[in-house]
């Protein structure tokens, strides 16, 4: 269905983006080589009367990494997005896209940014393939090019069989994945994409990131993705910005923001049988621990607070002890909590973390 | 604001394309096999609109009613045209009556008062969801964010809306003459053709006015059906109506006493007159007149007295011309001020709703 190790000719630079692309390893020091940010922001603002929809964003964005606007809803990333874009004006603060800045050359920026729209939407008379064409065409792309372009990102998004029914007869998932293709019609250096996600199934979604992760670290493009729904995006970003009403609370690598949010503790989450008493005295008696408690939904798992030395001793301390260990699971990397941390942090106004 | 960001561009560096897949730089000077052509977005948009209005239901629709109704009124002029034939024989004009011509004993308007009445309904069908549509179908973004201006859309969607228009006008003045030729033998010469396409280009201007209308409405009303009723109601008011409240203001205005002398009564008909003309109905019937029908001279307000002293004449095409040409740079006038607006408004817009 996909065609993804059919790329003639990819460039020395895109595979060495695609090599370290391993977790966090990637720009963890966000001072580090700011110089070759493909998207950078400054100070981004924007007002909506007395509304600050968007409040001095500062963000960069690297080629061959994939970045994570993360927030709920109407927190003010289709508004970042469209600054950058230069279809919407900034009220105050600089941005710079592809080398440009998106409000005095928004051709020159528009020309190299793919962007998919949050609900993407597509003239439903014509078919897939047509859509894309008037895209091509849009682009001045040559005509020579378009064809085998067309057919190829058609493959690339599964949607090979399909191409030339009418859009109208195509799912919502479908549209999404045509969407995705819109948007490298233009062979672009860096891709946006509004909640990609949103409308696909469960099974699609894997499909979708993965084709969002291989836009970044084989085609070495910088995508910027926005997203409500974390779970399933922070399997793809390489660093995410955590945003909630129009400022940036925490900005780095998942493990980043982990680490900054528990400081020297670590949080585990233990899996093991047995009486309760003799559990949680085995627990407390391991040199390091804190504090234990119980979960509040599974009575066999147990929360264990800590130094950051627990993370590699504490099992091996409870199987020297004889005990089963069935689960170990370290607290706070999953990026549901840390933003459900760093949300509840910002509501109850102990200032940002970022 | 048009062509200003291109300046920044370094000049265009065409590398060649052996491979269709270049080293990629994120820095500026690379576009993904695009051939540089500054500006031009909007004949992109406008041949795309043009392929989806010609291939449209509405179209159809539009060509058979329009085809229908000349074809009633060309028949019913025929016997007009053949009696006068007799009388005229050799002098010009006779052509053109097929088009301007109504039978006296037939209850069926001529040809060129069906399209005054008809043609609106052209330039509304084709512009009344062009901003709106893209909106609702959710493409304003998607299209706005290709490598184009703003502007690109509005002009390439009027662009479009008027060759539509020019289309089916023309199809339509071809299969009148066709019929003359066949059923009545009149074969056309200069003067007539040259009436006859200056007719069309008025009749395009007249119903691209509404159709800059429609987009306005597009523009500014987020539902199609919305926009499609507003701009209808507009025209049947302006249509219908127009006469009795340039009546009423008249009146009002330079109102007549009930022994009036003659300045009183000149002054209101001529104020009626004036205040009509802002409607393009009026202005369209006006130049039609002329263009259509050589005997015209006047289409203001004529003393029996002026009409006794008149010389009953056919007049040549370039005096036609020139009676009309008032009117025609009049309708141009409303036109643009129309579309300028649907211009204006639509550049202040958000991109999102």
């Amino acid at each position: 269905m996909r065609s993804k190790s059919s790329r003639p000719g990819r460039p020395a630079s895109a595979r060495r983006a695609s090599e370290h692309s391993a977790g966090e390893r990637v720009h963890d020091d966000p001072t580090r080589g700011a110089n070759d940010s493909v998207i950078r922001a400054r100070a981004l603002t924007r007002r909506y009367g007395d509304i600050l929809a968007v409040d001095h964003l500062n963000l960069d964005v690297r080629a061959g990494e994939v970045f994570g606007l993360l927030g709920p809803n109407g927190a003010g990333k289709t508004t970042t997005i469209l600054m950058l874009l230069g279809l919407s004006e900034p009220s105050e603060g600089h941005a710079e896209v592809a080398g440009f800045d998106p409000t005095r050359a928004p051709l020159e920026v528009k020309r190299r940014v793919g962007y998919m729209p949050d609900e993407v939407g597509f003239y439903g008379g014509l078919t897939g393939r047509q859509n894309l064409r008037y895209t091509a065409r849009l682009n001045r792309i040559e005509r020579a090019l378009i064809e085998p372009r067309l057919s190829d990102l058609l493959a690339q998004v599964g949607l090979a069989d399909v191409a030339d029914r009418p859009v109208e007869t195509y799912s919502r998932g479908m549209r999404q994945r045509l969407g995705l293709a819109d948007a490298l019609v233009k062979d672009p250096s860096v891709v946006v994409l509004d909640e990609p996600t949103t409308a696909i199934d469960p099974a699609g979604v894997a499909e979708v990131l993965d084709l969002i992760r291989s836009i970044a670290h084989d085609r070495g493009a910088a995508v910027l993705l926005s997203s409500h729904l974390l779970h399933q995006v922070q399997q793809v970003c390489d660093r995410v910005a955590i945003f909630v009403s129009g400022k940036v609370v925490a900005q780095g690598t998942m493990r980043r923001l982990a680490e900054q949010m528990a400081g020297d503790k670590v949080q585990l989450e233990v899996g093991l049988d047995g009486p309760a008493d003799e559990v949680e005295g085995a627990l407390r008696s391991v040199e390091g621990v804190r504090d234990v408690s119980r979960d509040d939904h599974d009575p066999r798992l147990w929360r264990v607070t800590g130094a950051r030395s627990l993370q590699a001793g504490l099992a091996a301390a409870l199987v020297a002890r004889g005990m089963g260990v069935w689960h170990l699971r370290r607290l706070g990397d999953d990026l549901d909590e840390i933003y459900m941390r760093y949300f509840a942090k910002e509501e109850a106004g102990h200032g940002r973390a970022a | 604001m048009a062509a200003q960001p291109e300046a920044i561009e370094p000049a265009p560096t065409r590398l060649p394309r052996a491979r269709t897949r270049r080293p990629r730089s994120a820095g500026p000077g690379r576009a993904g096999g695009a051939a540089r052509m500054p500006g031009g977005g909007w004949r992109v948009i406008a041949d795309k609109e043009f392929g989806d209005h010609v291939l449209s239901v509405r179209l159809f629709i539009l060509i058979a009613l329009m085809g229908l109704a000349a074809v009633a009124a060309v028949y019913s002029t025929t016997t007009f045209v053949r009696t006068n034939a007799q009388q005229a024989a050799g002098s010009t004009g006779l052509f053109v009556l097929l088009f301007s011509a109504q039978s006296p004993s037939s209850q069926i308007p001529a040809f060129a008062t069906l399209v005054g009445l008809l043609g609106p309904l052209l330039g509304i069908a084709f512009g009344f969801d062009a901003i709106n549509g893209e909106r609702s179908e959710r493409t304003l973004p998607r299209l706005v964010s290709q490598p184009i201006h703003r502007d690109d859309v509005i002009n390439g969607k009027f662009a479009a809306g008027i060759a539509a228009i020019a289309l089916v006008l023309s199809a339509i003045a071809v299969l009148v003459s066709g019929f003359a030729f066949f059923e009545l033998g009149i074969v056309p010469g200069p003067d007539d053709v040259a009436r006859v396409v200056a007719w069309v280009a008025v009749t395009v201007i007249y119903i691209g006015f509404w159709l800059a209308f429609a987009m306005l409405c597009s523009v500014v009303m987020r539902r199609a059906a919305t926009s499609a009723l507003t701009a209808i109601s507009v025209w049947l008011v302006v249509t219908l109506f127009a006469s009795l409240l340039t009546g009423i203001a008249a009146d009002a205005l330079s109102p007549v006493p009930a022994n009036p002398t003659l300045d009183q009564q000149v002054a209101n008909a001529q104020l009626q007159l004036d205040l009509s003309r802002i409607s393009p109905g009026e202005l369209y019937s006006e130049a039609t007149a002329y263009l259509l029908d050589p005997t015209v001279q006047s289409v203001g307000i004529v003393l029996p007295s002026q009409q006794s002293a008149a010389l009953p004449t056919i007049l040549p095409v370039e005096q036609s011309l020139l009676l009309g040409w008032p009117q025609a740079v009049a309708l141009v006038a409303l036109t643009v001020v129309c579309f300028g607006a649907a211009y204006v408004v639509f550049m202040r817009q958000e991109v999102r709703a």
